[in-house]
């Protein structure tokens, strides 16, 4: 299903993420507040990505995807770790480099209703990026341009002159894509980026992004909780759970052969879409609920639900390691 | 689920969407039959202005003459709305009036609103200190009614229209600042600031271009009561002795004098300039309301 890309194994990843921590620290009081904690949303994360590969990052609501998503866009500066894009640090970047950095890491959004500035028209919004960036100082070959990429993105070029509210959701992704794209960025981070879409209209996004992927040769983080969308998408997925990732390996290793208990259970919730097997199927639900990640369980933070769990998970926190060829996982009971 | 669509054709294309272009004439005549409260308050500031910009041609007398053969004289044909104690012909002094009010109304209402607009949705966006810093000088200054905050400037700098301006748009920026940043604190969560974060935006043009826009309906509203209100003002101060010097024309300086002594023998002195702050604030606030309905595009094709 997934097309094999030609890689070099020397060649230096477009993105690196070491250690990476994003603590949000929690206070009291109103006048005299004081730090009672911290929300470890992000809690030392490690992964690469090549050159033209597109890396899925799963979990439930809450785990952290989102975040780490944030930190690699400079949304938020994280507390610990590190972010090397194309070898530079993100975090320790300079205006001048950072205006070179927004114009080759972009984000599309989950919600394509409140992405688009409601008051401006899509042919402004796309155009803006390009006015500032000043990448096209003619108005003119600027419109030319916003209309090109309302075409690439499957959109009539007339939609330049409207308003977002008077199009659908599918619609304005498409344009929080072509806003995306409008600075020729090399790497995309998709936050839930088909998420808030019908199904049918999911399907035509996602291949859209593929069409892009191959036309443009980007490089994307998809951030998602749809395992299908992933798998289809992705070539290398990486899952997490409560701030860390748990396992992380080729797409279809990981569908086929998840090894980290956790992966195992998300896998068994997704629904088969066959009546007759979903019936006969059993379903165990994971015991518990997420832990709060203002107090995560000690060493591994999936023990209190884990049915594997032994003595040892309590205090040892699991390190990611390549059990199989390319196939990582934080799981010391795993071999 | 499945994820690959039996052909790739986009089918949003299907919607095409249809040239539409509007007159000015479309868009007066639209606005008039949605709005017809909001057009009643646009007649009467249209009719304000019109007395105010052509005050020379329309009023029939010099505002500032007295005329001591036809003093305290009721509405007749020649002074339509009579005379004062000193002989000025009320109906001229009106007119001018207008201009007076427009002018310190208009301006300090548009500083102020324009001052704390922008100070409140940068207040939002930065966040940190300098929100919090910013938020306790608001304190300070609210604490103050608007009336006495513009005593107090007025006492400061002393009177005349410049001064008058000055000392109502103070107290209004602070009114300003705390609703806009209430709206601005909302929007700074949404994802189009994030994304215009993410392309590299300056801070300025995030908060002018994406974040000022989105916070223009609740401060529409404000600025037509702060016209409203800076009228007001400008009237009280003007009463007080504190704002517009005799013998300029004001409308709260036609309250003051004469008004007040023979409120039972000649009413018409004091009845037609309140009458006029009256109107005229009613006419700002109906027609503020519209206009924040007309300028949504939410609202607007509904």
């Amino acid at each position: 299903m997934n097309v094999p890309l030609p890689e070099s194994a020397t060649e230096r990843p477009l993105l690196e993420v070491r250690g990476l921590a994003m603590h949000f620290p929690v206070s009291e009081g109103i006048v005299l507040t004081r730090k009672i904690g911290d929300v470890k949303a992000v809690d030392g994360v490690d992964f690469d990505i090549k050159r033209g590969e597109t890396l899925g990052l799963v979990g439930e609501s809450g785990c952290g995807k989102t975040t780490t998503g944030r930190c690699i866009l400079r949304l938020e500066r994280p507390t610990a770790g590190e972010i090397l894009f194309d070898g530079q640090d993100v975090n320790r970047m300079e205006r001048r480099d950072l205006v070179v950095l927004r114009r080759r890491m972009q984000v599309i959004f989950q919600d394509p209703y409140s992405s688009l500035n409601p008051r401006m028209k899509v042919g402004d919004i796309i155009s803006e990026p390009i006015k500032v960036h000043g990448v096209e100082p003619d108005a003119r070959r600027r419109r030319d341009k916003v209309r090109d990429l309302l075409s690439v993105c499957g959109l009539d070029p007339k939609f330049a002159d409207r308003y977002p509210h008077e199009m659908s959701g599918g619609q304005r992704q498409r344009v929080g894509i072509a806003r995306a794209l409008a600075l020729d960025p090399e790497f995309i981070v998709c936050d839930e980026a088909v998420s808030a879409l019908d199904v049918s209209i999911q399907a035509q996004v996602v291949n859209l992004l593929e069409d892009l992927r191959e036309r443009f040769g980007l490089t994307y983080l998809f951030i998602a909780h749809d395992l299908s969308v992933v798998r289809h998408l992705c070539q290398r997925v990486a899952v997490m759970y409560l701030g860390r990732i748990v396992e992380m390996a080729d797409s279809d290793e990981l569908f086929d052969n998840p090894l980290h208990p956790y992966t195992q259970a998300l896998l068994s919730a997704v629904p088969i879409p066959d009546p007759r097997v979903e019936a006969g199927r059993e379903f165990r639900p994971t015991p518990g609920e997420v832990p709060s990640p203002i107090n995560p369980p000690s060493g591994c933070v999936f023990h209190p639900r884990c049915p594997m769990a032994v003595e040892g998970c309590r205090q040892a926190r699991p390190v990611l390691r390549e059990l199989r060829p390319r196939h990582w996982v934080a799981c010391s009971e795993v071999n | 689920m499945t994820i690959i669509a039996p052909n790739r054709v986009a089918a949003d294309l299907i919607d095409e969407p249809t040239d539409r272009k509007r007159s000015t004439l479309d868009v007066a005549l639209n606005f008039m039959k949605r709005q017809p409260l909001g057009s009643f308050g646009l007649l009467i500031v249209v009719v304000m202005f019109a007395a105010g910009v052509l005050a020379e041609w329309i009023a029939p007398f010099d505002p500032e003459e007295n005329d001591f053969s036809a003093m305290m004289e009721a509405p007749n044909l020649v002074h339509w709305l009579g005379t004062d104690q000193l002989g000025r012909d009320i109906f001229s002094r009106l007119v001018f009036g207008a201009r007076t009010a427009l002018i310190v109304g208009f301006s300090a209402a548009f500083m102020g609103g324009i001052i704390g607009l922008v100070l409140g949705v940068s207040s939002a966006y930065f966040g940190g200190w300098f929100d919090l810093l910013f938020q306790r000088v608001l304190d300070v200054l609210m604490a103050f009614p608007l009336i006495i905050l513009a005593l107090a400037v007025v006492s400061v700098f002393g009177t005349g229209v410049f001064n008058v301006i000055l000392a109502i748009t103070i107290p209004l920026i602070p009114r300003c600042g705390r609703v806009v940043r209430a709206s601005a604190l909302s929007v700074r969560e949404v994802p189009y600031v994030d994304a215009a974060r993410a392309l590299g935006f300056s801070h300025a043009r995030i908060v002018l271009r994406h974040m000022v826009p989105n916070v223009i309906a609740p401060f529409l509203i404000l600025l037509s009561a702060f016209v409203g209100q800076a009228i007001l003002a400008e009237a009280s101060l003007s009463y007080l002795g504190l704002g517009v010097q005799e013998p300029v024309p004001a409308w709260g300086l036609m309250l003051q004098g004469g008004a007040e002594e023979y409120a039972t023998t000649a009413p018409w002195i004091a009845v037609f300039p309140g009458v006029a702050i009256m109107l005229t604030v009613l006419g700002i606030s109906l027609f503020g309301d519209a206009l924040r309905d007309a300028i949504d595009p939410k609202l607007r094709d509904r």
